[in-house]
């Protein structure tokens, strides 16, 4: 009791200027949250200083709510379509609008400073609004979204005096004219990051070329493909205090000075840590790279067609190197050498040359992900497309990386067998969840049954993240991984026999969950609406382009679902393919 | 929440276990083509098309399990690419950008089969309420894109182009005949700006220069057809 007393009086005693300086310092969502459940008044001290919102789905809450909740905030991240729209299987039109968004924030947050979305539809419209409506705007990060032009950036770039950082990672951006990039004013001088890798055509080079000179502090810089290799030395020169590089098209007419001339600049670059692009690349020019190659940290050849020999050369330099992303022509070869060189390997990334070609085109197969887990001790993050593997060499893997904490495998023929003993793969990936005890994130593939699902359920306790894919024999598997995956939040399934059963009898589950998608599975129409009748917390939306669901009868599959935790009741921007499971009796004619 | 399954019908309906809708539709949003339609006017029954891996809704109700693993993996078939949307789960993102070939011919150090290359451009129909994407380069002739275009769209009905699924360009009144009838015709905006009819030029031409799909009544298409002519006259 006097305990009890003694904390309550701590807490009155620290004055609320104090206790929000102390919060200053933390700046983590999670934390921010844990904070502003102790008691009445640290929720609201932190909710007046709490000054970056992530919304990790952009249907799960309304912009007002955000907004009364924490009314001054300066930076915003927002996520909208499903992570399987990366794979064309959510239709054109289904929503991630974030207009309604900077509409409100154009009013209530006068001072935001950055916006990040991923997976959203931005128009120009809504660019122009951005960038006339927040004066001290720094920060515009679009991650693979959609819907706008470079009128839009032109916009940004005219009005925004403050922007450190412009960053349209594969984004689908109209490309109208390239003379986007000369909005900038000639006393603009801030930029720090710009990425127009996406950018089809070419953009205004001379303009660019200015641009980057006169920015002192630019630190990243990623080109598009349409930036001719030739003019790269001389932009390199304007900017040799450069971190981050992304070439244009690394290809040219083989001319000897235009090698030499950009040998020499990357010479100038000490700060290099980072390359990527690559497109189109012509060995004898890789080379010129070779200067940086020791101090690199992070490399992106994931467009580069180069063979195995020359990628070896090149790998081979940058001892230093934490994350490579590469195509398969790197090979079983190639990363054994990497296991060799690369010590301080973090994360690998290897992307298929030919994904659907019939035969495999390359000599990459289990084997070089198992040399690679064994020379490198800090690889924790993993995604990788083979066409063959083994339980054993999974089992292998499990053992030598236990610190994995991202594991993605595409086995690119579906239900491939362990090639040797012709058996699933589930006693491999459980081996992977056994061992691997911080494992966040996990992608499936390969022939598997029940139970691998028997297996995640039991040891991926710390799983976030679950893909699925022509995977499993029935409920059973799908009830495995909803009844023992404590930390789920994001789950992904595809073409598997998963019906109403596990789903029905897991719904509560799913409150505790930020979305599940699963489409060509056996879920009836009659479920989803039970589901949406008792679970007035998630939206259950039946995505299906054979017109209503209840014209057909209730044991009808459905072709989509999109299952999403929610405050904000249905939302109201769906396409015609897409019905929202409420427990309104206009749905159960 | 334990007992939730009142009354329900939980049979297994085992909806596309197999490999579902092969090359044609590929690119789009991809459902229409792994599940048949109840309602489809046209198109599947038409198709059971082994290649394509297609079902009607009745084929596969009566069918066993047993038998859609025999379509899977029948030797006896020819190896079908029979390729599933949006898998393996490469990005389209990536396809296309290592697809948009700067022409250069520095490539001659490459040996590689570069067979990634995709090209994707989104359809539109007029009066249809959702755009689709395609990937152009699943279809080897206009016949595949139209009959693809047709499943996707399959509540409408799409121009018959006569046998090799090209417009007649030639025949002034055949074409005319098509562009005052109120059926629909697909148009593409080309490279320079210019929105053509479908079928005006060879079709690898077409997949290099078609920026987008636009699927338009047949009357409304119809200031298209002298230009198209014109630049057609022009080519040949």
């Amino acid at each position: 009791m006097q305990q009890q007393q003694k904390v309550a009086a701590l807490s009155y005693s620290f004055p609320e200027e104090v206790l929000e300086h102390v919060f200053s310092f933390i700046d983590s969502t999670k934390d921010r949250g844990s904070i502003s459940l102790v008691c009445k008044s640290w929720y609201e001290i932190e909710r007046w200083c709490r000054r970056r919102v992530f919304v990790g789905n952009c249907y799960a809450i309304t912009p007002a709510m955000v907004i009364k909740r924490f009314p001054k905030v300066r930076s915003i991240t927002l996520k909208g379509k499903p992570h399987f729209a990366d794979f064309n299987l959510v239709p054109e039109g289904w929503g991630g609008y974030v207009c309604p968004w900077i509409k409100a924030m154009a009013v209530a947050f006068p001072c935001l400073e950055e916006i990040k979305l991923k997976r959203m539809v931005i128009s120009d419209d809504c660019l122009d609004l951005i960038a006339k409506s927040f004066k001290n705007f720094k920060v515009l990060v679009l991650i693979s979204c959609e819907g706008f032009t470079t009128d839009g950036l032109a916009s940004i770039a005219a009005n925004c005096r403050n922007l450190r950082e412009l960053d349209l990672r594969e984004s689908e951006v109209e490309d109208i004219c390239g003379h986007w990039l000369s909005h900038f004013p000639d006393s603009y001088t801030s930029l720090v990051s710009l990425n127009i890798s996406c950018l089809a055509n070419e953009v205004n080079f001379p303009a660019l070329e200015r641009l980057v000179s006169r920015c002192p502090n630019m630190h990243t810089l990623r080109l598009n493909r349409a930036a001719p290799l030739d003019k790269l030395a001389n932009l390199l020169r304007g900017a040799p205090q450069l971190v981050e590089l992304g070439t244009g098209a690394y290809t040219s007419e083989m001319r000897p000075e235009v090698f030499t001339n950009l040998a020499a600049a990357f010479s100038g670059c000490k700060q290099m840590k980072g390359l990527s692009g690559f497109w189109d690349v012509l060995p004898s020019y890789l080379p010129a790279v070779y200067p940086v190659c020791s101090r690199l940290t992070s490399l992106n050849l994931s467009y580069a067609t180069i063979q195995s020999p020359d990628l070896i050369k090149l790998v081979g330099q940058c001892q230093s190197l934490q994350r490579l992303w590469v195509l398969d022509y790197i090979e079983d070869a190639g990363l054994d050498m990497l296991a060799a060189s690369c010590k301080d390997l973090r994360e690998l990334r290897v992307f298929p040359s030919d994904p659907f070609g019939l035969e495999a085109n390359v000599a990459l197969t289990e084997q070089g992900l198992v040399s690679v887990s064994e020379g490198c001790p800090k690889l924790h993050s993993v995604l990788y497309f083979c066409r063959q593997m083994t339980n054993a060499a999974l089992n292998t893997i499990a053992r030598n990386r236990p610190n994995m904490t991202r594991f993605r495998l595409c086995i690119i023929e579906p239900r491939t067998p362990d090639y040797l003993t012709l058996q699933s793969l589930d006693s491999g990936f459980g081996a992977i969840v056994e061992h691997c005890k911080d494992l966040q994130r996990l992608s499936l593939s390969g022939l598997l049954t029940d139970r691998v699902f028997e297996h995640i359920g039991t040891y991926a306790k710390k799983l976030e993240m679950l893909s699925v894919a022509f995977a499993g024999d029935s409920d059973l598997g799908l009830h495995h991984v909803l009844s023992g995956c404590d930390n789920l939040r994001k789950l992904e399934i595809r073409d598997c026999p998963f019906g109403d059963k596990a789903l029905l009898a897991n719904a509560a589950k799913l409150e505790t969950m930020r979305s599940l998608w699963m489409s060509s599975c056996s879920v009836s129409y009659g479920a989803c609406k039970l589901l949406g009748q008792k679970l007035p917390r998630l939206n259950v939306e039946v995505i299906d382009e054979r017109g209503p669901p209840n014209l057909r009868p209730d044991s009808n599959p459905v072709e989509k679902l999109y299952i999403y935790r929610t405050i904000s009741g249905p939302r109201l921007d769906m396409p015609g393919y897409v019905w929202t499971m409420e427990d309104d009796s206009a749905y159960l004619e | 929440m334990a007992t939730m399954g009142h009354g329900l019908n939980l049979k297994e309906t085992e909806l596309c276990l197999g490999l579902p809708g092969g090359g044609g539709g590929g690119g789009g949003g991809g459902s229409e083509v792994e599940t048949p339609r109840a309602s489809g006017k046209r198109g599947f029954s038409e198709t059971v098309d082994l290649k394509l891996n297609l079902q009607t809704k009745e084929d596969l109700n009566e069918k066993s399990a047993s038998k859609e693993k025999t379509l899977l993996k029948d030797p006896a078939k020819p190896p079908a690419k029979a390729q599933v949307v949006g898998w393996p789960p490469v990005r389209s993102y990536k396809k296309n950008m290592m697809a948009q070939k700067v022409n250069n011919t520095e490539d001659t150090e490459k040996t590689t089969s570069n067979t990634t290359a995709a090209v994707f451009v989104k359809v539109s129909m007029d009066g249809a309420p959702y755009l689709r994407k395609v990937d152009l380069t699943m279809y080897k002739t206009y016949k595949d894109l139209s009959d693809a275009l047709a499943k996707m769209f399959s509540s409408f009905t799409i121009g018959n182009y006569g046998a090799q699924g090209m417009i007649d360009f030639m025949n002034e009144s055949k074409l005319m005949d098509l562009l005052n009838s109120s059926e629909y015709v697909p148009t593409y905006e080309d490279k320079d700006g210019d929105w053509m009819l479908v079928g005006d030029v060879p079709w690898e031409m077409f997949v290099g220069s078609c920026k987008r799909l636009r699927i338009m009544k047949g009357s409304e298409a119809i200031g298209l057809a002298p230009r198209a002519m014109e630049k057609c006259k022009n080519r040949s």
